[in-house]
């Protein structure tokens, strides 16, 4: 009757935004009279279990088996959805990262529970779980309920505050086998390349994103490259956004229109068919601020833009805005910032 | 070997959508489209399918609206479109949807290898796609940002799938249900002899009964969209004598702010 919290692990370390959802479950657990048990499959499960203890689960159901180290769905969805049959929770909840979103569904079928994804808000009544989100891109709010028995949900990451960190807390620990067998998991993992999961939009506090206006950069492309354009587009992501970002530790993001010419790998793109984020600070460089980029952009908290042309949709949902070529601005921006914060 | 894949139309991506006085969704008058991330799922299907030497069919789960959707995924190319439709169907209850979904699936002589768009850019989600991987017990290939191996013959896929952790490859046995990335490939426009004989193609429709399932009742229910609170903003643009100036008072905005 507990309220059921997915715990995502990678390598052995908690993702830190499963403390979020621990965060929203609180509320939920409170108006079902219950209590929190985080769900942590993989490598070092146990600490990590004792981890969610200080952010408010108070107990926890763990599996350490070599088939649920690296995250598959079958062996994940087999052992989730046994444990939910078992226990009956009151609810599920998960962040919608990637791995949340299909271990969620997949559960979801197989106890024939109402799911509802990417929660941008959450409140029960004892019966059922109401849930505020985004459809249509972003372009209007859904309000939805769920009262199957169990009923899961995902949030949206950056969306709910973790409870403080209690590092007094006991959590109760139970420790289970897992479902399925290696040779009952048809899907096998043979290699992995974490390059481009250096780009994380979705966890950013602070996104630095440059558009169309990167190729104006006024250094001269060599005879050699292939596309002048794109050669100055990318010597730009190189040289001005990405020194930046590294000063404010933040992650680089893109509109549709550069990465459609080539000016950056589609990882970056924001927008309505890029990632959809909302960070504390975005910054947006060179950017008009079509509707489908401020589709994946307008939640962030503050947004600041940089660009040449003044009448800039971009400026409008804009706290703070210069108007200025971008190649000028942001340089002194970030020697300004490496001295206010002492860099 | 059959490749199925699965499509919506969406309002244009430009289109300004809002809740009216009734509390419908509306676009106006504005065009609908393929839903933008099928563009990369029906090209995917194609290719497949014309790789393999199989046959292809879209799907679209819903009323009359997505008849064109259909009608565009002919004129690229697929070869069949087939719409799915029920009396008292919520699109936005996902399970529901994915049992019609997977009941279409399994109405398709030798499908073995369904392909889904990223997202339904309308229902904000895309629990829809691995509910009806699901409830057709087929393995879900998540994220594919290339398929490097389709061997019918041996029953087999090898897939790259781009993760927020980084990229796997992966290998597993057909039957499969995927959903690809943008950026897997470059969609074609439909050629206008595609699109001439797409207008003139009858699109069939299966209810639940041509399926032998039951519209199973609402898992989930909406209960209303509303549009955005406005954002609260006061836009201010920085003045100053030359840039040193600008950044200087941006530097201290941002540091008030405490967002850095």
């Amino acid at each position: 009757m507990s309220v059921f919290v997915f715990v995502e692990t990678f390598e052995g370390t908690a993702n830190n935004v499963s403390w979020e959802a621990l965060g929203a479950a609180k509320p939920i657990a409170d108006a079902f009279g219950t209590d929190i048990t985080a769900v942590v499959f993989g490598k070092n499960a146990n600490a990590i279990a004792n981890e969610a203890g200080t952010f408010g689960a108070a107990k926890a159901i763990i599996c350490e088996d070599a088939t649920l180290d690296v995250f598959r769905l079958e062996p994940y969805a087999a052992l989730l959805s046994q444990l939910v049959q078992e226990h009956k929770p009151e609810a599920v909840i998960a962040v919608a990262t990637n791995r949340g979103r299909e271990l969620m569904a997949s559960s979801a079928v197989d106890t024939n529970s109402g799911l509802i994804t990417e929660a941008t808000d959450l409140s029960a009544d004892g019966n059922g779980i109401q849930v505020t989100r985004t459809a249509y891109a972003g372009k209007v709010l859904q309000e939805m309920t769920v009262s199957t028995d169990t009923k899961f949900v995902t949030i949206r990451g950056r969306s709910f505050a973790p409870n403080e960190k209690d590092e007094a807390a006991t959590i109760d620990v139970s420790s289970v086998e897992p479902v399925l067998s290696e040779d009952e998991i048809a899907v096998k993992v043979e290699s992995f390349d974490a390059e481009v999961g250096k780009v994380n939009l979705n966890d950013a506090a602070i996104i630095v994103s440059g558009g169309r206006g990167m190729v104006n950069n006024p250094k001269d492309a060599p005879a050699d490259a292939d596309d002048k354009e794109i050669w100055k587009a990318k010597d730009g992501y190189a040289t001005v956004i990405q020194p930046l970002a590294d000063t404010l530790g933040a992650a680089v993001g893109a509109s549709r229109a550069a990465v459609d010419a080539g000016y950056i790998p589609y990882e970056h793109q924001v927008g309505q068919t890029g990632k959809n984020v909302n960070p504390d600070l975005y910054i947006a460089a060179g950017i008009s601020g079509a509707i489908q980029h401020q589709a994946g952009m307008r939640n962030s908290k503050l947004i600041v833009a940089i660009n040449k042309d003044g009448e800039a949709p971009i400026f409008k949902i804009s706290r703070y805005g210069i108007v200025g070529d971008l190649y000028h601005v942001l340089p002194a921006l970030n020697e300004e910032l490496k001295k206010r914060l002492g860099k | 070997m059959h490749i199925v894949t699965f499509t919506r139309s969406t309002p244009d991506t430009a289109a300004k959508v809002e809740v009216d006085g009734s509390g419908a969704v509306t676009w106006g008058d504005a065009a609908t489209v393929v839903n933008p991330w099928d563009e990369y799922s029906l090209e995917e299907t194609i290719r497949q399918a014309d790789a393999v030497g199989g046959d292809s069919t879209v799907i679209a789960v819903g009323d009359e609206l997505h008849s064109d959707s259909l009608k565009h995924s002919l004129a690229m190319g697929i070869k069949n479109a087939v719409r799915v439709n029920a009396d008292g169907l919520d699109v936005t209850d996902s399970l529901q949807w994915a049992t019609l979904a997977a009941a279409a699936v399994n109405n398709i002589e030798d499908a073995q290898v369904v392909i889904f768009g990223k997202e339904h850019v309308d229902v904000g989600s895309d629990q829809a796609t691995y509910q009806t991987a699901r409830k057709l017990g087929w393995t879900m290939l998540s994220y594919v940002s290339e398929i490097l191996e389709l061997d019918a013959e041996a029953g087999t896929i090898k897939v790259e799938k781009t993760l927020e952790q980084g990229k796997q490859i992966i290998t597993a046995k057909l039957p499969v249900v995927m959903s690809v990335l943008k950026g897997i490939n470059e969609p074609r426009y439909p050629s206008f002899i595609g699109i001439r004989k797409a207008n003139k193609a009858t699109i069939p429709e299966w209810t639940p009964s041509d399926l032998s399932v039951e519209l199973p009742a609402n898992s989930t229910n909406t209960d209303a969209y509303k549009n955005p609170p406005a954002r609260d903003v006061s836009s201010e643009i920085i003045d100053g004598a030359d840039v040193a100036e600008k950044v200087a008072k941006l530097a201290d905005k941002l540091m008030e702010e405490k967002v850095l």
